[in-house]
């Protein structure tokens, strides 16, 4: 069955909304407008203004209402309509969401969802193509994940939601047309581990590290340098908080080289965490200094030209991965 | 509900009394309970930040007597009063000053932090203004579930310049959310007047202007404050929106241990005292001959023995393994 990443999404909604009544979405325009992405497009007739629940522009508001829903008995999903907008509600993410737990030793739960859409490449501008994931993944307390197949946009929700502790979702703006096969046998829920990074393309040479919407880019450079005979491992790291740090280890180990595409800034990048991870634990395993790929240290531009060459491409993984490998 | 019929709450140790004798009973709960709390931060047995209460314990003594046992509390990082007088023993609220396990949060959370989930009592919060959009959730769950109680949010003055006030009103008003907002006023935002940080000083305003119902009580007066509330909560309940109460209340102390008090005058201080709720109310007993001296006495005595054997406990209790430092960031058994 070939669908869409949105498909996928709306799936995985429509099937949480049908299985449990405590499941609620709430968010700028998930209702009459049918969602911003047109994730939830029906869903308000379907299940009603209650449970499709169109807010105002107030994300700390609505967010910090998720919390309390969440704590209340519900099991709320929060959509956040961008990154760049849940800023506004940082507050009540970091210092309610992530740490009601531990403040009240152990007593409360927060089984909480957020979603929301990253990052740049569609020409919207500085304000509205932020990548900020490693702002959250730094986070103790939450579970970030980022969902870069259809199997993930379609299985990673429910188990999300039966997580007790807060969740955010990060789905990649340039994603949701992407389309694939969603594999003909599912197991009975779609479920999928929220817990491990996966390996997208067995290689030999260098692992490929990667997360969300860069990784069909990875993918495509690793195609493109399989072409000139490079066996190169692309790896989706998937939850980006807890890192699965054995997996990421086990690859390097195994090709001795890395590079890290990551469609945050340098500085302070999660790819700057995931190499030092990787120069911990696999220093004499190295046979060259790992490189990264991110965005360029400057606001993301309008002008097409300028936002192509500010953010992460194959041609410049292709141009990483050669410059480690030395050919 | 006749106030001066009702009797002392169960499991509060006490024989029943008047109603007006547990309101004052529970006022010097407070009273004494924090006085002891100063005393032993400047015996660095209670570090951190300490916020005290004295001044305004008719605010949260008069509003908790007016809530049902089934409702939920949020509250702020001054919060020490409410949660006694939720019932959180005074055992656990000083062993969690003190950052021992047997404390309420376990230690993990300290004077701002006090929560007993138990008794539907969410916390301190130390983000000023935090705790409203949780109450607005906590009540879009009670709606959704169908369960009929009310969400009561305590939280200070200062929050109506936070966007979370604005936001939190607007969602309780707009989906007509059964939160009652109770605003204690006591004038300063940490050391910032009230009138040098707001254009509309006049709250109940602010939050008419969500069409939400408003009611200013004397924050002094803890049988004004107990009536205010008692009808706040019965409109709440009845036709299921929020209500606003504002408390002009006053705070007697500093904003905390590290405030040398520089924004106030002694002669203002001194003012408010003379209107101090304990001894205003005591009096006004007094004068109609419901309480003699020696009941007056009695009941802090009372207080004093409990506060007495708090500290004893707080102080015998052990402290937390360091090999348990990661315990509770997530949730145990869930899959990671």
């Amino acid at each position: 069955m070939r669908i869409s990443y949105r498909e996928a999404m709306r799936q995985a909604l429509h099937e949480a909304l049908a299985n449990d009544p405590r499941v609620f979405l709430m968010g700028e325009d998930v209702g009459r407008y049918g969602g911003t992405y047109a994730v939830s497009k029906g869903f308000y007739d379907e299940f009603g203004p209650e449970r499709i629940r169109d807010t105002p522009l107030s994300e700390l508001g609505f967010v910090g209402a998720g919390i309390g829903a969440a704590l209340g008995g519900m099991r709320p999903i929060v959509e956040v309509m961008t990154v760049n907008f849940s800023l506004l509600a940082l507050d009540q993410i970091v210092n309610s969401a992530a740490l009601l737990r531990h403040m009240s030793g152990g007593q409360v739960s927060v089984p909480l969802v957020i979603r929301m859409a990253t990052g740049a490449g569609r020409q919207l501008a500085a304000q509205h193509s932020h990548s900020l994931e490693n702002w959250y993944a730094h986070i103790p307390g939450i579970r970030v994940l980022a969902p870069a197949t259809i199997a993930d946009a379609r299985g990673m929700l429910g188990p999300a939601l039966a997580d007790p502790d807060p969740v955010v979702i990060f789905e990649h703006a340039q994603l949701y047309n992407m389309e694939d096969d969603l594999r003909d046998e599912p197991n009975e829920d779609w479920a999928c581990d929220i817990e491990h990074a996966a390996i997208r393309r067995p290689g030999s040479q260098l692992s490929l590290i990667t997360y969300g919407g860069s990784l069909p880019k990875a993918l495509d450079a690793a195609a493109e340098l399989a072409r000139d005979g490079i066996d190169v491992e692309v790896v989706d790291l998937r939850v980006l908080r807890p890192l699965d740090t054995a997996t990421i280890a086990e690859s390097v180990s195994r090709t001795h080289r890395a590079v890290i595409v990551d469609e945050g800034w340098r500085s302070g990048s999660l790819a700057a965490e995931v190499m030092a991870r990787i120069v911990e634990r696999c220093f004499y395993d190295l046979d060259a200094p790992p490189l990264r790929v991110c965005s360029e240290e400057v606001p993301i531009p309008y002008a097409k030209h300028m936002e192509d060459a500010a953010l992460p491409q194959a041609a410049k993984i292709v141009a990483a991965v050669r410059e480690v490998l030395n050919v | 509900m006749n106030a001066t019929g009702r009797k002392a709450k169960a499991g509060s140790g006490m024989s029943e009394r008047p109603f007006t004798h547990q309101l004052l009973a529970d006022m010097l709960r407070i009273r004494r309970m924090e006085e002891k709390c100063a005393e032993l931060y400047g015996a660095q047995k209670i570090r951190g930040f300490l916020h005290l209460y004295i001044g305004e314990e008719a605010c949260a003594t008069g509003a908790m007597h007016a809530l049902d046992a089934d409702d939920n509390v949020v509250a702020t990082y001054r919060e020490h009063g409410h949660a006694l007088l939720r019932g959180v023993p005074m055992d656990a609220i000083m062993a969690e000053m003190f950052g021992k396990a047997a404390g309420c949060s376990r230690g993990r959370g300290g004077s701002m932090h006090l929560f007993d989930v138990a008794r539907r009592f969410y916390g301190g919060n130390a983000i000023v203004g935090g705790g409203l959009p949780l109450a607005v959730g906590l009540a879009l769950a009670d709606r959704m579930l169908g369960i009929r109680r009310l969400t009561a949010c305590f939280f200070g003055e200062g929050a109506v310049a936070e966007g979370a006030f604005h936001e939190g009103m607007n969602l309780a008003a707009l989906w007509r959310l059964p939160v009652l907002f109770l605003c204690e006023n006591n004038l300063y935002a940490m050391g910032t007047a009230l009138d040098r940080s707001e254009s509309q000083t006049e709250l109940c305003v602010k939050a008419a202007s969500y069409k939400v119902p408003t009611l200013k009580v004397d924050g002094m007066d803890v049988l004004a404050v107990h009536e205010g509330t008692r009808r706040a909560a019965q409109q709440v309940r009845g036709e299921g929106g929020p209500f606003f109460v504002e408390f002009r209340t006053f705070r007697f102390r500093a904003h905390s241990m590290f405030d040398p008090e520089l924004y106030r005058g002694k002669a203002e201080v001194e003012e408010w005292k003379k209107r101090g709720p304990i001894h205003s109310f005591s009096a006004q007993l007094k004068a109609a001959g419901e309480l003699t001296e020696d009941g007056f006495l009695e009941l802090d005595a009372e207080a004093e023995a409990e506060v007495a054997a708090a500290v004893a406990f707080a102080e015998a209790a052990p402290w937390e393994p360091v090999e348990d430092l990661l315990r509770d960031v997530t949730t145990p058994g869930a899959m990671r």
